[in-house]
Parts: C-alpha cells; sequence; structure tokens
C-alpha cells in the first residue's frame, strides 16, 4: 500500500505531502515562538524603569553567530540545489557545511554565551537603599540625562563577609572544605570572616560562583554580612558618559572593588533565569531556539550519512532525497528566522 | 522513468513489510490510522470514564459535605492517599479533604477535556473515518500518527501518575493560574502533582499538533479522484476546520506551559509578581512577571479549544441526520461557510473569560463584539441541522436519537452562552455554577451525546457488528433524563450566587444558597443515575465485539459516503478497489433513481435513451 504523492507533486496543490506538512508544522512553530515573544512584550512593557536591563550580551558574538546562521541557510539552498541537479559530491559538501555551522553556533552558545553568564553575579539594591550606593549606581547623573535608574550592582564575585555562630561552626568548615574555599582567620575580637575561592600556586585567584553564595547562605548558623565584587565597568565609572548607553563591544568585568551590604540587597543570583523576566524569557527563548538548532543539525547529519533513510537514497530515489534536503531546508530557515527576530531584540534592543 | 522503477522497488518492499505484520507491529505499533483511532478511542473512553468517576466523589462532598465516602471511602483513601482523603471525626475514613477536593475538579477539568473528548471525537473518529470518507488508503504520514498517539499515551501517564505523588494530583483549576500553580505542590522538583502535570500539557499537546498536521495534510492531499471540496461529507470539513484550529491556537499554550515549569523548577519570575507575600511570608522570586500574562497565553487557546470540543460532534450528527432523514443536509454551503467564520473569529474573543481581570471598556467592547458575532455562525450550523430534519423521511436509529437530542442541547448550552457575553453579566456570574452548567449543557448532552451518535453508527464498520438495538434505547432514555437532572439546576444555583469550586456545596454561604441547597442532593443521585445509565452501554459495546449481530452487508445504514463501499472491517489500504467520486456527500431520496440513496462512487448512468425518465443526474446539486 503506498501513500500517493509522497515524492511526485499532486496536480491541483503542486505540493508532495511532506511539503506541505513541513509548513502546516512550521505554522505551529510561528505560533509557538509568537507565544514566547508575546510574553517578552508584555514583561517588558511591564517592568519597572530600571528593572529591564541592557547592554548585557555580547554583541559582536551574536552578530557572528547571525552570520553563521545565515550563511548555514544559504548553504543548505545549495546542498538541495545539487541534488536536484544530481551532483551527489557537492550535496555531501554544502550539507557538510551547514551541518558544522550549526554546530558552531551551539559551540558558542553553550561553551561561551551561557557559562559567561553562569559566573557574573548581579545584586538587586533595596529601593530605599540606592542612595547609599550612589557611588555604583550614579542616579543623579542618570537623573539630570532623564535617563533610566540603575537599581543593580553587577560584577565577579570576589569574596563573602560572614558571621557564623561558633556552635555550628563545624557545618561551615565542612562547607568550605566541599567547595574549594578557605576562610580568612579569626583577628583578634574581630567577628568578620571572609570567605573566597582558594588560590592555586602561582595562578591568580577565582572568583566565587554566585549558586555558591547562595547555598553558603544556607548553611546552618551562617550570616552573610555583605558581597565583595569586581565591579561591572558600568559599576566602576557610573559617572562615565560611556556608561550611559549599552556598549558595542562587550566589556568583561574589571578588578575594581565594591562592596554591597547584605541587608540592602532585595534579591541576588548570576545571571541566570531566576534573576529577572529579562534573563528568564532570555533563556527560554534562546534554549528553546538552541534545542531546534540541535533538532535541525541532527536531521541534516542522517540525512548526510551514508545509510538507507540518507544519503544513500541517492542511488535509489534522489528526488525522495532532494524532497527531504528541501524538506529540511524550511525547518532550518525558519530556525534561522526565528534568530533574525531574536538578535535584535535582545542583543540589540 | 528511474522514479517509476525505484517506487516499484519500494512498493514491494514496503509491502512485504505491511504483509506479515507480527503481534507488536499489528496492534501495539501500528500505523494503521484505524487501529491507531482504536487506540485514541479506548484510551479517550477510559479516561472519560475515570474523568466521570473523579465528579462523583466530589458530587457526593457536595451533596454530604464531611461525610466520609460511603462503601468505597476507605479503598479510596488507601489509593489517593492522604492529601486527598482523610477520616472524619469518628475515624471513619473516606472523607474527602478540601485539597482532594480542589485536585479532582482540576483533574476532572483537564482529563475530561484534554484526555477524554479530544482524543475521541477529534482523534479517534478522524483517525478511522476521514481517511475511509475521503477515499485514501491511509493518511498522509503514518508514522508521524502512530508517533503522535504514543506522544499522547506519555501524556497519560503524567497525567495518572501524577495521583500518586506527594501532595496528590495538581490543584490549581484546569486553567492552572499563577501564582497558585506556581507555588502549589511544593515538594520535589519533579514529582509533585502540579509540576507532572504541566509535563503532561506539554506531552499532549506536542501528540496533538502532531495529529492535527496529518489531519490537514490528508483532507488537502489524498482525497480520491472527482472528491472536489464541496463533496466532502461535512464531517470531514468540521475536522479540517479543526485541526486548523489546534494547529494554530495550541502553541502560546505549550509556551506558557514551558514558561509556567520554568517557574516552579528554575524560580523564574514569568508570572510571579513582584512582592507576592505567602502565608505571611515574602516569596524569595525576583517578582517582575505577571499572572495575566498566563491568563492571556491560556486562553488564547482554550477558547479555541471549546469550538475544537464541539465541531467534530456537529460533523457526526450532520453525517447520522443526513443519513436517517433520507434527505441531503439543508445549507450545506451555509454550513461550510459558516464553520470557516467560527473558526477564524474564535481566535479574537478569548478575552471574554477574563472581564474580571479589570481590563478597560474598550476592550472589554472588542471582546464582548466578536463574541456575540460568534454566536452568528454556531446558530446557522444549528438552524441548518434543525431544518435538515423538515419533509424528512425520518428513522428514529439509536445513532439518530442521539443525533436528534443533540440539537436542543447543544441549543440550551449556546443559548446560556449568551448572557455571558456580556461583560455586565458576567461580572455576577462568573466563577458561579452558571458558567458549569453552560459549559456542561454543550460538551456533555452535547458532544458526549454526538460521539454516542458516532459510536453506534460507525460501530458496525469498524467491528462488523451492530450494537445491541434495545440496550441502546434504554442507554439513550435514560442518559437524557439524568443529564439534564444533573446540569439543569445548575442554573439555578448560578444565578443564586454559589460559586464553582466550593469544596461544601455552599454549606458555609446559607444565607445565598437555603433556597437552592436542596438541589445538591438532586444533582448528585441524578449524577449516580447518569453513570448507572452508562452500565447498559459498556456491556453492550463489549459484548457485541463477539455476540453481536453480523451486519447484514457492509453498508447496514444504506448510507451515501465513501466509508460504507469498503469491506467490513477495512483492511489495510481500505479501498480494495479503485474508488473515483462521482456526486456530493448526500444523495438521498434523488428523484428518478432506483434506491432512496446513490453512494458517492457510483458511476453516472450512460446509455440512456435521451426523454428517458429513469434519467439519473450525473452532477447532484447541493443545496
Amino acid at each position: 500500500m503506498q501513500i500517493p504523492y509522497e515524492v511526485t507533486a499532486r496536480p491541483d496543490t503542486g505540493l508532495y505531502n511532506a511539503k506541505l506538512g513541513i509548513w502546516l508544522f512550521l505554522a505551529s512553530e510561528v505560533m509557538l515562538f509568537g507565544g514566547l515573544f508575546s510574553a517578552y512584550i508584555f514583561l517588558r512593557l511591564g517592568a519597572e524603569d530600571g528593572y529591564w536591563p541592557h547592554g548585557l550580551l555580547n554583541v559582536p558574538v551574536g552578530a557572528g553567530n547571525t552570520i553563521i546562521l545565515i550563511g548555514s541557510s544559504v548553504t543548505v539552498v545549495l546542498a538541495w540545489a545539487s541534488l536536484k541537479m544530481r551532483k551527489f559530491m557537492q550535496y555531501k559538501i554544502w550539507m557538510g557545511i551547514s551541518i558544522l555551522c550549526g554546530i558552531a553556533f551551539l559551540v558558542v552558545k553553550l561553551a561561551y554565551e551561557w557559562p559567561q553568564k553562569f559566573e557574573h553575579f548581579g545584586a538587586f539594591i533595596k529601593k530605599d537603599a540606592l542612595s547609599k550606593y550612589e557611588g555604583y549606581l550614579g542616579n543623579a547623573h542618570l537623573k539630570e540625562k532623564g535617563l533610566d535608574p540603575r537599581v543593580e550592582v553587577s560584577g565577579h564575585l570576589h569574596e563573602v563577609e560572614i558571621n557564623v555562630d561558633s556552635a555550628q561552626k563545624d557545618k561551615l568548615d565542612a562547607f568550605l572544605e566541599a567547595n574549594d574555599l578557605t576562610m580568612s582567620p579569626e583577628a583578634e575580637g574581630a567577628k568578620l570572616l571572609v570567605v573566597e575561592h582558594k588560590s592555586e600556586e602561582g595562578k591568580p585567584r577565582e572568583g566565587m560562583s554566585p549558586g555558591v553564595a547562595e547555598d553558603l547562605e544556607a548553611v546552618p548558623g551562617v550570616k552573610v554580612i555583605a558581597f565583595r565584587l569586581g565591579l561591572d565597568p558600568v559599576n566602576a565609572e557610573p559617572m562615565n558618559p560611556e556608561s550611559d548607553k549599552p556598549h558595542f563591544w562587550y566589556k568583561n568585568p574589571t578588578d575594581i572593588p565594591g562592596r554591597v551590604e547584605r541587608e540592602d540587597v532585595e534579591s541576588y543570583s548570576a545571571f541566570v533565569p531566576k534573576h529577572s523576566p529579562y534573563f528568564a524569557v532570555y533563556f527560554t527563548i534562546t534554549g528553546l531556539h538552541g534545542l531546534h538548532v540541535l533538532a535541525g543539525v541532527l536531521i541534516m547529519i542522517y540525512f548526510w550519512l551514508p545509510i538507507a533513510g540518507g544519503s544513500n537514497m541517492f542511488k535509489r530515489n534522489p528526488e525522495h532525497l532532494a524532497n527531504r534536503v528541501e524538506v529540511v531546508g524550511l525547518f532550518w530557515h525558519f530556525v534561522d528566522l526565528v534568530w533574525i527576530f531574536v538578535f535584535p531584540i535582545f542583543y540589540l534592543l | 522513468m528511474s522514479t517509476a522503477a525505484t517506487l516499484t522497488h519500494e512498493h514491494d518492499a514496503h509491502d512485504d513489510h505491511h504483509h506479515n505484520p507480527g503481534f507488536w507491529q499489528k496492534w501495539v505499533f501500528s500505523t494503521d490510522h484505524k487501529m491507531i483511532g482504536i487506540q485514541y478511542g479506548t484510551t479517550g473512553l477510559v479516561f472519560l470514564f475515570f474523568g466521570f468517576c473523579l465528579m462523583m466523589i466530589m458530587r457526593w462532598q457536595l451533596a454530604h459535605p464531611g461525610a466520609p465516602v460511603p462503601v468505597i471511602g476507605s479503598l479510596l483513601q488507601s489509593i489517593f492517599g492522604s492529601s486527598a482523603f482523610a477520616a472524619d471525626a469518628h475515624g471513619v475514613r473516606g472523607v474527602l479533604t478540601p485539597d482532594g477536593y480542589n485536585s479532582f475538579g482540576a483533574m476532572h477539568g483537564t482529563i475530561m477535556v484534554f484526555f477524554g473528548i479530544v482524543p475521541v471525537a477529534f482523534a479517534a473518529f478522524g483517525n478511522f473515518v476521514v481517511p475511509l470518507q475521503i477515499g485514501a488508503p491511509d493518511m498522509t504520514f503514518p508514522r508521524i500518527n502512530m508517533a503522535s498517539f504514543w506522544c499522547f499515551f506519555i501524556s497519560c501517564i503524567f497525567m495518572v501518575a501524577s495521583f500518586f505523588v506527594d501532595g496528590g494530583a495538581a490543584k490549581s483549576g484546569w486553567t492552572s493560574y499563577p501564582p497558585l500553580s506556581g507555588i502549589s505542590d511544593a515538594g520535589h522538583i519533579f514529582l509533585n502533582g502540579q509540576t507532572l502535570w504541566g509535563s503532561g500539557m506539554v506531552f499532549n499537546i506536542t501528540a496533538s499538533l502532531l495529529g492535527s498536521v496529518n489531519f490537514i495534510a490528508t483532507i488537502i492531499q489524498l482525497r480520491a479522484p472527482g472528491m472536489t471540496w464541496m463533496r466532502l461529507p461535512f464531517f470531514v470539513w468540521a475536522q479540517f476546520v479543526t485541526a486548523f484550529l489546534l494547529v494554530l491556537a495550541f502553541p502560546p499554550l505549550e509556551a506558557a506551559a514551558v514558561m509556567q515549569l520554568m517557574d516552579r523548577a528554575f524560580h523564574t519570575s514569568f508570572f510571579m509578581p513582584t512582592g507576592l507575600v505567602v502565608a505571611g511570608h515574602i516569596t524569595h522570586w525576583s517578582g517582575g512577571g505577571s499572572p495575566i500574562l498566563w491568563q492571556h497565553l491560556f486562553w488564547f487557546l482554550a477558547h479555541p479549544e471549546v469550538y475544537v470540543l464541539i465541531l467534530p460532534g456537529i460533523g457526526m450528527v450532520a453525517e447520522i441526520i443526513a443519513n436517517n432523514t433520507r434527505k441531503p443536509l439543508y445549507g450545506y454551503k451555509a454550513m461550510v461557510g459558516a464553520i470557516f467564520v467560527l473558526g477564524f473569529l474564535s481566535f479574537i474573543v478569548w478575552a471574554h473569560h477574563m472581564y474580571m481581570t479589570g481590563m478597560g471598556a474598550r476592550v472589554a467592547g472588542f471582546f464582548q463584539t466578536t463574541t456575540i458575532i460568534i454566536s452568528i455562525p454556531s446558530v446557522i450550523l444549528v438552524t441548518a441541522l434543525l431544518l435538515s430534519l423538515w419533509g424528512g423521511s425520518i428513522r428514529f436509529t439509536v445513532p439518530m436519537l442521539f443525533a436528534t437530542a443533540f440539537l436542543p442541547m447543544f441549543g440550551i448550552g449556546g443559548l446560556t452562552g449568551i448572557p455571558l457575553a456580556f461583560n455586565a453579566v458576567d461580572l455576577y456570574l462568573h466563577d458561579t455554577y452558571y458558567i458549569i452548567g453552560h459549559f456542561h449543557y454543550v460538551v456533555a448532552p452535547g458532544t458526549i451525546f454526538a460521539i454516542f451518535a458516532g459510536v453506534y453508527y460507525w460501530y458496525p464498520k469498524a467491528t462488523g457488528r451492530m450494537l445491541n438495538d434495545t440496550l441502546g434505547r434504554i442507554h439513550f432514555f435514560l442518559s437524557l433524563i439524568f443529564i439534564n437532572c444533573i446540569f439543569f439546576p445548575m442554573f439555578l444555583q448560578g444565578m443564586a450566587g454559589v460559586h464553582r469550586r466550593w469544596y461544601d456545596g455552599g454549606a458555609s454561604y446559607p444565607q445565598l444558597i437555603t433556597p437552592v441547597i436542596h438541589w445538591n442532593n438532586f444533582m448528585s443521585v441524578a449524577a449516580f443515575l447518569l453513570g448507572l445509565a452508562q452500565l447498559p452501554f459498556i456491556f453492550n459495546f463489549c459484548w457485541s465485539l463477539f455476540a453481536g449481530r453480523k451486519v447484514p452487508n457492509d453498508n447496514p445504514w444504506d448510507a451515501t459516503t465513501l466509508e460504507w463501499d469498503t469491506p467490513t472491517p477495512p483492511p489495510h489500504g481500505n479501498f480494495i478497489k479503485e474508488i473515483r467520486v462521482h456526486r456530493g456527500p448526500y444523495e438521498y431520496s434523488v428523484p428518478g433513481a432506483v434506491k432512496d440513496f446513490t453512494p458517492q462512487s457510483e458511476a453516472p448512468e450512460v446509455d440512456r435513451p435521451p426523454g428517458a425518465a429513469s434519467a439519473t443526474p450525473v452532477v447532484a446539486h447541493a443545496h
């Protein structure tokens, strides 16, 4: 029993089955990402002044990823055209390049962009304490210029100041041991302790992971007093006019120290989904998009490999293979299109 | 041409694969649309029964608040655990707790809508009947069809499992509104009722998307030669529009479900507002989220969803009315137009579920207008079906009993919806039993009756045996009486102000409730009797598989549509002869024809002398 129009087009519609199927699927995907982008618009419009961050993403890297993806959309069309012209080696080359571009995109995202966020620390300052941190925030200067206030102090977390109840000190010691942390010795009569990462011989000291700071706070008997950061440029030089607008070239956190007291902090975390609705929607959309890139890469690999449903189909039924490549190419173009929305909205706006 | 040769080669390999399917390939992992339809149907019917049982336990609580469930109370407590059931003051086990009531309510709604009605009315009947009615050998994508069923089955496992984890099943309503749905069932990060609900919904929606793409592609691409669009049976049109609603409306809810799962698992604040206080403590969310965002995304699906619930039923009723009046449907073209308009409008009415959120007058005005307008195509559909009865030679077969009863029942449901379109009225009636009465009338004596009609109608084609007629009539009359006894008093209670999610049936609000509280017991008894009335049906369904009267021929109802042109039950590939369509779908009582019906595939007469009285028109005009 053969399903009609699997390979040849139905005369009155001009379509073969899978082509119609993929367009319908893409319609549903438009609604899916549309729902997420609608959430973005809703949340951004509803955000208080100053609570929607800008300039936290690496624009040149994002632009590079955009070029990679657009390039791979072109090469997948060339792969399809090669099949229609029955040029097998050419197909393998163009399809191979498309696959590599897809993998490169994922590597950039998962090995650089995301991890870089997870190591970045941000503390939202309570509204009534904002004036205390004017040195890091520069809100008077921003107000003069009619710009939104800054409400967050961010950078790399270097040290955490704590007090500990001496009766439960053993739990703290166990925690420090387990997480590769050291603590300054208790000075004469001083109650303040400083927790920091262990330093290796000859190597600069690593910063603390923000997640570890949260776990530290949860250790019984521990009370966090303050965070010591290596400030982001915008907090190190808040009055500098260059800090008013997001930079094009991404600037790493400086070594200029900053100190934020725990009782002045509304909430703190790494730049992870729970940090703010901005990062929530950023990670969700780029994560879902990344899953779609991965799916596309896997399917393209399947059509590239010399297996029965893949490139071996060229000998038996090249038109069928061409149709399959056309269908995955349409999917790939959609994935690219979503990124073309993601990039300006998240990286540029 | 190489393509033809390679096609033959593939055909042979494909054939051999199918001529010797093993047990698993034939009965479990089948790609045949008929088997998949039966799989969806049996799973869906089981869930309809399960959802009914949840409701029965709730109705016991409403009629006898605080009393242990009789006979099976202790057993229920052992099965569902202590979050749902507890012992009363005397130590008698089996009292439904408030948490249990809420979880049963939330799951009753979710299960009936997403695991009962849609799988049965859309997926089961659609999968079985649509390829047959268009003259196709199967669906366009048989393997994706199978994948969609197994994805659905996974979602079923999530939902059932959610009853048995710590804390019990989801209890934030079938609507899962945040912030409650963000914070409830806190415990294990994954094995909790609300998270399992959200994960189950993601799989259910994915299954639905895979299925609906298949339906649309099949109806467009695999119509047999001669099956033009306006010769399609109305059931196929209904499934076509329903599939579009599912493809376009479900994904925003999938996005929202993902966001809610992120809120629960990763403590994001998509829907959690700033400064949320729970039980006197400030919560630890970053805030900045919006509960209203969830409502928009949810209702953007859930409104088209209600048309998904009704359209397949209308389609089935249309088929059965044409067949049992022995005349074409009245207003076929108008019905097709109405169903498209209905589908389009269903996307722009959703906020009539949100009148209580404080939207401005302009926005409310927009949605009130579109909601009133959408009643027009609904009325066109029901009126056309009603007018189809006029002048008909009506045979009250069991399918026809259900199909005819559908009309006034759906009418009551639809008419009681009209006042709700106005936000001034809705401000009073929102979240009362009036709403419950309204939507149950449309779905229960509405769609479920249509489903029963479809079962009694197509069972002979699927099994080769007729369902017992007497048992069918008993099933019908008892169901009709008791279902009205349950749902009509809900309008009275709602208008008195009885709220829809009260665990004790209103006993805490005597000043409001006293005039109407006696209906609780009446409705609960009616629910129990309705349950009993299903026993003849369940028995009939199972018993007739082996001992039912065998069909006299392939077309026991003397119907015109293509599914009756196949052997009974249809083999793999469906049709044993080449199918070509020559006429419209409802050529009953054609003047001058020999029989009172002319099948769609019957070739026109040729070689007749000019002016002969027996001339059969080659092309019938749809009215």
